[in-house]
C-alpha cells in the first residue's frame, strides 16, 4: 500500500502534467525554466514570481477595463500597450493560455474592434483567475508533501 | 534545486562580469535579475531607457546590458542610440517579445550587439554570452 508521501507525490505529478500543453494547456515549458531558477538561496522564487505576475494581471486588466470604458473615445493603443505588457509577463512565467489570449486581444486592438476587445478582456480575466487557483492547488500539494516528510518530485512541463 | 541542475549551469562569477537589466515589467525584471544571478553575474535593474542613460551618466559601467524594446519615457531603441552617442561601448543585447523583422532591424541598427526573443531562459542567456565572447562552452 502506498505511503501518504507516495500518494501525494503521485497526485503532484498528475496535477502538474494536467496543466501542461498536452492536457489542459495552462502552462508551457517556460514554467519549467522558472522552476530551474529556484534554489536554496531563493526557495520561494517560483511562488514570488507567480505572485508578481498575478498582481501584474490585476493592474493591467484594470488599465484595460478603464480604457475600454471610455465609450466612443477608446484609446486602442493604450489598451494594446497593456496587452503587450501582459503578453510579456505571461510569456515569462509560462502562462500559455493567458499569452495565447493576448495575441488575439492585440489583433483586436490593432483593428480597433471594440466588441472583440471587450470579449478578450473578459476571457483574460477568467483565464488568469483559473490559473491562479490551479497554481495555488499545486503549491498546496507541494506543502503537503514537505510536511509529510517527502521530496517534491521534479516534473517537467 | 537538484544537484543535476546545479551541475548543468556554469558559473561565471570568476570572470566578474557585470550587467544591467533594462525592463519596465516587474516580472521580467525579476526573471532576468535571477537568471544573471544564477550565472554568477552581478547585476543592477532599471525600469526604462532613461534610467539606463542616467545610471551611465552617474559613472556606472557594465559589461552587458539586457535592453527591452518597449518601455515608457525612453524606449530601448532610443536608449541604445543615446548610449552609443555617449560613447558607451558595453555589449548591448536587445530582448523583446515583439520580434517582427522590421522591429528587429530597427533595434539592431540602433547599436545592439545581439538580439534575443523573450522569454529569456538560462540557455538563451548563455547563447547571448557566447555570441558576445563572454563565455566559451567547453
Amino acid at each position: 500500500m502506498d505511503t501518504l508521501v507516495a500518494q501525494l507525490q503521485r497526485q503532484f505529478r498528475d496535477y502538474t502534467i494536467s496543466l501542461s500543453p498536452g492536457f489542459f494547456g495552462f502552462l508551457d515549458d517556460q514554467f519549467t525554466e522558472l522552476k530551474k531558477l529556484q534554489d536554496e538561496c531563493s526557495p520561494d522564487f517560483v511562488a514570488e514570481v507567480v505572485s508578481l505576475f498575478f498582481e501584474d494581471c490585476e493592474k493591467l486588466i484594470g488599465n484595460m477595463a478603464r480604457a475600454l470604458d471610455q465609450t466612443g473615445n477608446v484609446d486602442f493603443s493604450l489598451v494594446g500597450s497593456s496587452v503587450h505588457q501582459l503578453k510579456g509577463s505571461s510569456s515569462s512565467v509560462g502562462a500559455k493560455r493567458v499569452k495565447g489570449l493576448c495575441v488575439t486581444f492585440k489583433e483586436c486592438c490593432d483593428s480597433q474592434n471594440f466588441e472583440g476587445c471587450v470579449r478578450c478582456l473578459q476571457q483574460v480575466d477568467i483565464e488568469y483567475k483559473s490559473l491562479k487557483a490551479k497554481l495555488q492547488d499545486l503549491f498546496n500539494l507541494e506543502q503537503q508533501i514537505v510536511q509529510a516528510g517527502g521530496r517534491i518530485p521534479q516534473v517537467d512541463i | 534545486m537538484t544537484k543535476e541542475i546545479a551541475d548543468e549551469v556554469p558559473s561565471l562569477a570568476e570572470s566578474k562580469l557585470t550587467a544591467l537589466v533594462v525592463d519596465d515589467n516587474f516580472v521580467n525584471q525579476t526573471m532576468h535579475h535571477k537568471l544573471l544571478d544564477r550565472l554568477g553575474i552581478e547585476n543592477d535593474v532599471v525600469c526604462n531607457g532613461q534610467e539606463a542613460v542616467d545610471v551611465h551618466c552617474s559613472g556606472r559601467n557594465y559589461d552587458l546590458i539586457l535592453m527591452d524594446m518597449e518601455m515608457p519615457i525612453l524606449n530601448g531603441i532610443q536608449a541604445t542610440k543615446r548610449l552609443r552617442e555617449m560613447g558607451i561601448e558595453s555589449k548591448i543585447a536587445g530582448v523583446t517579445t515583439r520580434a517582427n523583422e522590421g522591429d528587429k532591424k530597427e533595434f539592431m541598427e540602433a547599436g545592439l550587439n545581439d538580439f534575443q526573443e523573450k522569454p529569456l531562459t538560462i540557455s538563451k542567456l548563455l547563447s547571448i554570452l557566447h555570441r558576445l565572447d563572454f563565455y566559451v562552452q567547453i
